[in-house]
């Protein structure tokens, strides 16, 4: 019991479940301020819509998880080996364009021509990962920067590439694309009754265990890992920093990529791209997926299910009149407040030394101690990996 | 030991500073001759945006030289100028003189800017969390303020929110007779964006003249020595990222009034424009404000290129090449140049030392 209750894991959650917490709240200050006669009915249908229709709603949920999942693997993997990849929204925009140009121009056998779609994806987000990699680790130009510049450079290219190959011209939007191009539903629509769910979700979970995989239990990843951890050690200890630092934005592109052919071949979603001048939103949901799931693999899953279940209260929230910006301002409080975990986690330390003697353990001081200790490495341990 | 007026100026005029100053009078002279009226357009344009570009980056070398990494500042412009704008747009109808209203809304666009970086400097400063997540949560929020209050309190449901721009004034006499400059700078110009230069240099003098700034920037070199030393980091620090939110609230407002007449919470990604012209002018100043003027200039060239298409017809090479141009790739061109100066100028790159790292008195 005393395990449990004293683990670093343990506190982790708890820190999360209180950023969560005073984000929602945060967000229900905001929407009594703009609006004090619908803000309640509102938050409650944030709080219940993932679940008010039983299998639609939780179809949906999984509907709109699946991309934050794979962004927020994105940019989690990316963190884990010490780079910011800011740059998830411009290597989606690319992957999706590959995608769809796959998806429309490409004459495949219907069995595998989505697989080819989704793969062309990866590439198109490997491609536009490969430059601030490249810059990163031989030019020493700091990744955030420059993959903040490639989102933008990203805007106009994929407009650029649209207009010039998939376009048309009367609904000024990319052509649909082929139905063997279409992800399969596999019934995932069928069972859940909710009717754009569809095998992205399966990718989302296959992603998240091949990255847990590859980062967890391979050398590969643990030398990943370490040039995150300390470029110069890794160096030392015989690791090629430079070639792992593009690997790892490279996956992390890959991944971003994967987001977008996933995104713009599912079917019947109605999403097409766009050729305005906006920047895709989904990479900067990623980061916030990945920040609350604490770049952990599973973490990010987790993560990405639960703003997915508060995505899912779209539609109540329009007739409640309030617009889906709300729930940005709570995610992103959400995240503002899990910086503060360092914080959070000596509260909820406390707590839990409370709990402990609830329980009437005689080592509770001695525990302290030793947690007190664990909880400095664990500080720092959060500090250098994100 | 005192020195004399003859022997400061011995000093100060070494062999280096005489070239240096003769270069720059030389090129002074070469553009007041060769600038035509057209090309006095786009610079002015250009001034519109390397002035508030130079602004944030200004505030992003306070805070960082302070120690504290700051990417919060496009939500930081993001956030003055919806504040500031939104001033604007109630007022402008009241009947209040219009440069009085165009000021109020650039120091209240300051003050709603310096509130919103409280946030950044508590999470970075008092909570020892990580800057670089703080700061994308900030921006993350800032958008999302931006728009959400703006479509609560818009008639249409939309962020859009308008303003009648007629700020722009005509001359200033006497300074507007100086060579060159006095066409940039007195013509045709908008009073805050005067302020903006001002205020560049003032903030300048200040990081590098003064007490305070010595301060600073010890503060984000080696703050444990500064402690050791008797200066208080954490309230350094607190006050730096405060002004990095001034001067990245005003920067909003003054990129969005001269440029546009709507905000649609949208300020093209000029924070992190400013982040990048702040590392390739190496969180210096004087390069800080050449880069920003190089930004500018292609940044303003997708608009701008129309005023000096007479001129550049006499050199039909670059005439012809700049016509093939399409639009997009024209407007693309600041992030594609800044990814190029960033490559070739990043590998001797030296950020301040304690940038990014909370400050630990236990720590040596």
């Amino acid at each position: 019991m005393k395990k449990i209750f004293n683990s670093n894991a343990f506190e982790k959650m708890l820190a999360t479940l209180i950023a969560i917490v005073a984000g929602l709240l945060f967000g229900l200050v905001i929407m009594l301020l703009i609006n004090p006669s619908m803000a309640l009915g509102g938050f409650g249908a944030i709080l219940s819509a993932g679940f008010l229709n039983g299998g639609e709603s939780l179809g949906e949920v999984l509907f709109k998880a699946t991309p934050l999942i794979i962004t927020g693997l994105a940019v989690a993997f990316a963190f884990k080996t010490g780079l910011f990849n800011i740059g998830v929204s411009g290597q989606l925009m690319i992957g999706a364009f590959f995608a769809v140009y796959v998806g429309v121009r490409w004459n495949l056998p219907p069995s595998i021509h989505w697989l080819v779609a989704i793969l062309a994806g990866i590439v198109g987000g490997m491609v536009w990962a490969l430059i601030p990699a490249l810059l990163k680790a031989f030019r020493n130009v700091h990744e955030v920067v420059a993959t903040i510049m490639m989102n933008y450079i990203a805007m106009y290219t994929s407009k650029m590439l649209i207009e010039a190959t998939i376009y048309d011209t009367v609904r000024q939007e990319a052509r649909p694309v082929l139905s063997g191009a279409v992800l399969p539903t596999l019934g995932l629509d069928k069972l859940f009754g909710f009717n754009q769910l569809n095998s992205g979700i399966i990718i989302a979970i296959l992603a998240t265990i091949v990255i847990y995989i590859l980062l967890e239990k391979t050398t590969f990843g643990f030398q990943l890992k370490a040039v995150g951890f300390n470029r110069n050690a890794a160096r030392y200890a015989g690791v090629n920093d430079k070639s792992n630092i593009v690997y790892s934005l490279l996956i992390s592109g890959a991944l971003a990529g994967l987001a977008g052919a996933v995104l713009y071949l599912a079917p019947g979603s109605g999403l097409k791209l766009e050729t305005t001048h906006q920047i895709s939103n989904y990479g900067f949901q990623g980061i916030a997926v990945a920040l609350l799931g604490m770049s952990h693999p599973i973490g990010t899953m987790g993560a990405g299910l639960f703003f997915g279940y508060i995505e899912a209260a779209n539609q109540e929230l329009q007739a409640w009149d309030f617009k889906r910006e709300i729930i940005d301002i709570i995610s992103s409080s959400i995240i503002y407040f899990s910086a503060f975990t360092l914080f959070f986690q000596r509260y909820s330390h406390k707590f839990m030394v409370w709990l402990g003697k609830l329980f009437g353990k005689k080592e509770v001081e001695v525990a302290t101690e030793t947690v007190n200790d664990e909880k400095e490495n664990g500080g720092n341990d959060n500090e250098t990996n994100v | 030991m005192k020195l004399t007026f003859k022997e400061k100026m011995k000093n100060y005029l070494t062999t280096k500073r005489i070239i240096k100053i003769s270069v720059i009078l030389v090129a002074y002279i070469l553009l007041a001759i060769f600038t035509t009226n057209n090309m006095y357009s786009l610079l002015r344009l250009t001034l519109f945006s390397a002035v508030p570009l130079a602004l944030v980056a200004m505030g992003g070398l306070y805070s960082e030289r302070s120690g504290v990494v700051n990417i919060a500042l496009e939500g930081i412009m993001m956030f003055g100028a919806f504040i500031g704008i939104l001033v604007l747009h109630n007022l402008q109808d009241k009947g209040i003189d219009g440069q009085h209203i165009l000021f109020l809304a650039l120091i209240i666009g300051g003050i709603a800017g310096m509130l919103f970086s409280v946030l950044h400097a508590f999470a970075s400063i008092t909570m020892k969390s990580n800057q670089t997540i703080s700061g994308t949560a900030l921006n993350m929020l800032a958008l999302a303020l931006a728009f959400f209050v703006g479509r609560a309190l818009s008639a249409a449901g939309t962020e859009e929110i308008t303003f009648r721009d007629s700020y722009r004034i005509s001359e200033i006499p006497v300074l507007k007779h100086i060579p060159f400059l006095g066409d940039i700078l007195f013509e045709r110009i908008y009073l805050i964006t005067l302020f903006g230069i001002v205020l560049f240099i003032i903030m300048a003098l200040i990081a590098y003249k003064t007490k305070f700034g010595l301060r600073m920037r010890a503060c984000g070199e080696n703050p444990q020595a500064a402690d050791a030393a008797g200066i208080n980091v954490k309230r350094i620090r607190y006050i730096a990222v405060i002004i990095s939110g001034l001067l990245a609230g005003i920067g909003g407002v003054l990129l969005i009034i001269p440029t546009t007449t709507s905000f649609k919470a949208n300020v093209y990604g000029f924070g992190f424009l400013a982040l990048a012209v702040l590392i390739s002018g190496q969180w210096k100043p004087v390069r800080v404000l050449i880069f920003a003027l190089f930004f500018g200039l292609l940044r303003s060239l997708a608009n701008g290129i129309a005023f000096i298409e007479a001129d550049l017809q006499n050199i039909p090479f670059l005439y012809n090449m700049i016509r093939a141009l399409p639009k997009d790739v024209i407007e693309m061109l600041p992030y594609v140049v800044t990814l190029i100066v960033l490559g070739l100028t990043s590998v001797k790159s030296r950020a301040p030392k304690a940038a990014g790292e909370p400050y630990d008195q236990g720590k040596r």
